[in-house]
């Protein structure tokens, strides 16, 4: 493949042919700040925030997401002048932007926050009349709050891209313009099938994980990297912990299923802390459950296995592992069952 | 599972889930991939919509993938096994073999040739209902694709000629060449998430890790040595079947289930609670007291992967770690220290510090597993065979070689199911997965939400017999098998074909094992709950 030599702010990179200049950027370790552009999505070039200048082009600020990198280019992705054209690009999104950071549950990961901050814009001097939309919050998972979409089009990019189920799409032109449901009917009453993919790619909050509403800001959680529990694709995810409890689910992009993750791993974590867990051994007697300590329990489980062992044989007893715990537990439990029972009765539910 | 190590040497998935959207034929058969293995699905998406990949379905329900196909084949249940032989027929015929490929990397292709040979697509249209000239399109599709990657689950195994099944499409990719390169392959996806790992570590009664034989002398007098026993037996053991069958007849007195729920999970579940009830002693270890715990003598409350340090291995063959995000709720602990302690009080100690110490034993005892350490698992997990410490893992099987040498090419004949529709009985029943939920619904049943999604179990029937039947969508009904009778809520789609209705077996309101038949394929031990005959009653 042709490579293809350009410099962008002072150092020499080279790329194959075709590359974006942002992906050159990128590679060159030099950040180019972006809100509408994802590395597995479409180019939309729709939010304009990586405008770079390229010597020799008075016309214009080329999209640094949609213009290919091209042979002794030289570009500036921090100049003033594309420093001023960001600052523009964001007064005119807080224009129309509800500034409530104070409740917002993206406070603290919100790209449009992070990138005021950066170039310094606190208010916009662009006034102007406000969208109003009312809240679609009748999927159990997911809200959104249209007020604050910025229209990078991720959510409708990854929806039709990635999770090919396209339940949300533009309406509207202009000002008008929104992201929006089948006849504007709400994500219920879509095929919408609750994967998060839309929220995962969110870069403000006009969509947010409901179950995590109020629980836990984004730099308040502790985020422990684990696998999905639930079947054999084995997402892998960060669950976010606070005082001890999972408050919500955080995207790894960089892991073998590229962030992505259904309605069972992004939302299905409550289990964890409902009433009906099991907190204490418990024996039957005349038909009933009492509670029991561990010591009492597991006397009586090794008494009653000793005894079957002594009269019957060890073939006579039998154990199911499970699919569900980890590799070592399977491991320790058909040791147990080998080397403590004597037996080989060992199996579990792989076949169901 | 039985099958493929069979035709390879090795049960598991050939190759990795990102290679699929390398593939330029994708051939899915019976899996429900959109809503049992949902990101899995992102990936054949992507494959068509952006390489343009074709994608080829079989399924007797027409899942969301069959939606999205470019060539859906419909047979009526249980006959998979003809479509895949005329599948090979036409390609055979049609001279889209890889004779290359046959001739140097397998063995026994006449038998197979001369096996496929009646399958003509007229004679397996009179089978499975398929259409003559969809089969062959499909057929050359395959037969002529660069990289061909076939996906296949439950749709394929869960039949009393399932191990068939799984030789049947291994053929499909012998005969093609579509096995050992990237992107291509024959990929079992397996349902549950550590359903990979509980047999990688002899969860089973024939094997112990890395499925080195019980029956093999040298093997057990490894493991003794290791652990410190002076024998190990090497009889193999009973297949959950047989255990369940074992507590019925006495010869089982003692059961220890740990993290499962045959109450539900297991054909035909009024039999099972007999079984269950004949036993001497049960002790069940889970974090719910599940229908199964419910019969429990003694209860042993565990915790949840969140609650817990150690590994899982996916479907691809990654092992992965899971790591403790909240402390043990109540006096539950982690199923490995349970063990341990039970182990201790039986007169074997078991020292470990904690599960990294575990794997270390796991690494020096399976060779596939050797090069897996807790620091390697950092960086996204590692991919069996990983056989040492510097080994980056494996992304394919079967490069250049075989496991078993050469692929071996398994003539198989389609037989019918054990149970089919009768004037009594007259409509297959078939069961499966629904996105929501997940087996037995102990977890995800848990979850507010998922539950406000998919509140109730529903039969699926189409429009045709509600019709002949006056039903009405939500009407309850009563389903009647030979086994036993369940009442659920009627959804009336086309996903089903008329003559076939579908349920799921996430619940136990209406448990759809309660009508399953205990049929078992001899070989794998699955039992067949892909087809069975029920009726259907209007109240
Ligand atoms: S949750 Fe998934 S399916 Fe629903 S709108 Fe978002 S991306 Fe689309
Ligand atoms: S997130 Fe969904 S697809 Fe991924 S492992 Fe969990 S259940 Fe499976």
């Amino acid at each position: 493949m042709k490579t293809v030599n350009l410099t962008i702010d002072g150092r020499p990179v080279s790329v194959p042919q075709g590359t974006s200049i942002l992906e050159a950027a990128r590679q060159a370790g030099i950040a180019i700040p972006t809100l509408c552009h994802e590395n597995d999505l479409s180019i939309a070039g729709a939010c304009r925030m990586c405008i770079v200048e390229v010597e020799g082009n008075k016309k214009n600020l080329p999209a640094a997401c949609a213009q290919p990198a091209m042979e002794g280019m030289v570009v500036h992705t921090n100049s003033p002048k594309v420093r001023e054209a960001r600052k523009v690009i964001l007064e005119l999104m807080v224009a129309n932007h509800p500034l409530d950071c104070l409740t917002c549950e993206a406070n603290g990961k919100c790209k449009l926050q992070q990138y005021c901050y950066e170039y310094g814009v606190k208010e916009s001097s662009f006034t102007g009349e406000k969208r109003r939309f009312t809240v679609d919050d009748g999927n159990p998972f997911i809200e959104r709050d249209l007020e604050k979409c910025i229209l990078c089009g991720k959510c409708v990019r990854v929806c039709h891209e990635v999770q090919g189920v396209g339940a949300i799409d533009y309406t509207g032109r202009g000002f008008d313009t929104k992201v929006t449901t089948f006849m504007d009917k709400g994500l219920a009453e879509s095929p919408c099938v609750s994967c998060g993919q839309c929220i995962y790619m969110c870069p403000v909050g006009a969509l947010t994980a409901k179950p995590s509403k109020g629980k836990g800001r984004d730099y308040e959680v502790e985020k422990v990297v684990t696998t999905c529990g639930y079947c054999g694709v084995g997402c892998q995810l960060a669950l976010n912990v606070k005082d001890d409890r999972i408050v919500g689910v955080t995207n790894l992009p960089d892991s073998h299923n590229q962030g992505y993750l259904c309605v069972k791993g992004r939302f299905g974590y409550d289990f964890v802390d409902s009433p009906d867990r099991l907190i204490s051994p418990l024996i039957k007697e005349n038909g009933e459950f009492r509670e029991a300590s561990w010591e009492e329990a597991l006397d009586l489980v090794a008494q009653k296995l000793g005894e079957v062992k002594a009269q019957y044989g060890p073939d006579a007893i039998a154990g199911l592992s499970s699919a569900r715990v980890t590799n070592e537990e399977n491991y320790l439990f058909q040791k147990f069952f080998r080397a403590v029972v004597g037996t080989n009765n060992v199996d579990h539910c792989a076949r169901l | 599972m039985a099958g493929l190590a069979t035709a390879f040497g090795s049960g598991a998935m050939t190759n990795s889930i990102e290679e699929i959207e390398k593939a330029n034929v994708i051939l899915a058969v019976g899996t429900n991939t959109t809503e049992a293995h949902p990101v899995i699905a992102t990936r054949v998406h992507k494959a068509k919509t952006r390489n343009g990949a074709k994608l080829i379905v079989i399924d007797p329900r027409k899942t969301e993938m069959a939606a999205r196909a470019d060539i859906w084949l419909r047979p009526y249940p249980g006959t998979n096994v003809a479509v895949f032989n005329g599948l090979l027929h036409v390609i055979i015929a049609e001279g889209l073999t890889d004779d290359e490929f046959i001739a140097r990397r397998t063995e026994n292709f006449a038998a197979v040739k001369e096996a496929v040979a009646p399958y003509t697509p007229e004679e397996v249209e009179r089978i499975s209902g398929v259409p003559a000239a969809d089969l062959v399109a499909a057929a050359r599709l395959y037969g002529q694709a660069e990289r061909g990657s076939i996906l296949y689950t439950m749709g394929v195994t869960q039949h009393t000629t399932g191990t068939e099944g799984v030789l049947a499409v291994a053929n499909l990719a012998l005969a093609t060449g579509n096995l050992g390169k990237e992107g291509t392959g024959v990929n079992p996806l397996r349902g549950q998430n550590n359903v990979q790992g509980a047999c990688d570590m002899g969860a089973l009664p024939n094997f112990f890790t890395g499925y080195q034989k019980v029956t093999d002398s040298a093997v057990r007098e490894k493991f003794a040595r290791a652990w410190g026993v002076p024998e190990l037996p090497g009889k193999e053991g009973l297949k959950i079947g047989e255990i369940i069958e074992g507590a019925g007849a006495g010869k089982v007195r003692a059961l220890y289930i740990m993290g499962e729920n045959p109450m539900l999970s297991d054909p035909d579940i009024t039999h099972v609670e007999a079984c269950l009830k004949n036993l001497d002693f049960l002790v069940v270890q889970d974090i719910f007291l599940t229908e199964t715990a419910q019969l429990a003598d003694v209860v042993l409350p565990a915790v949840s992967f969140a609650e817990k340090e150690g590994t899982f291995t996916n479907t691809e063959r990654r092992i992965s770690r899971v790591r403790r995000a909240v402390r043990p709720r109540g006096r539950a602990k982690p199923d490995w220290e349970i063990i341990s302690a039970l182990a201790a009080r039986m007169g074997y100690e078991m020292n470990y510090e904690g599960p990294e110490d575990i794997m270390a034993e796991i690494a020096a005892l399976t060779p596939s597993y050797a090069g897996i350490t807790y620091p390697r698992l950092e960086k996204g997990g590692l991919q069996w065979p990983c056989p040492d410490k510097e080994h980056p893992g494996t992304k394919y099987l079967h490069k250049g070689k075989f496991a078993r040498g050469l692929g071996l090419f398994n003539p198989v004949v389609y037989k019918p199911s054990a149970e089919l529709p009768d004037e009594e009985y007259p409509f297959y029943l078939t069961t499966g997965r629904i996105l929501y939920h997940y087996h037995t619904g102990t977890m995800s049943r848990r979850v507010e939400g998922l539950n406000a999604i998919a509140p109730c179990g529903l039969l699926e029937i189409n429009p045709s017999d509600a019709c002949q039947l006056d039903i009405k969508d939500g009407d309850v009904v009563r389903v009647v098998s030979r086994r036993g009778s369940i009442m659920p809520q009627v959804e009336i789609t086309d996903r089903v074909a008329p003559g076939v209705v579908f349920l799921n077996f996430h619940y136990k309101e209406v448990a759809a094992n309660t009508l399953t038949n205990a049929v078992y394929d001899p070989i794998s031990g699955i039992p067949e709950y892909k087809v069975s005959a029920v009726r259907v009653e209007r109240r």
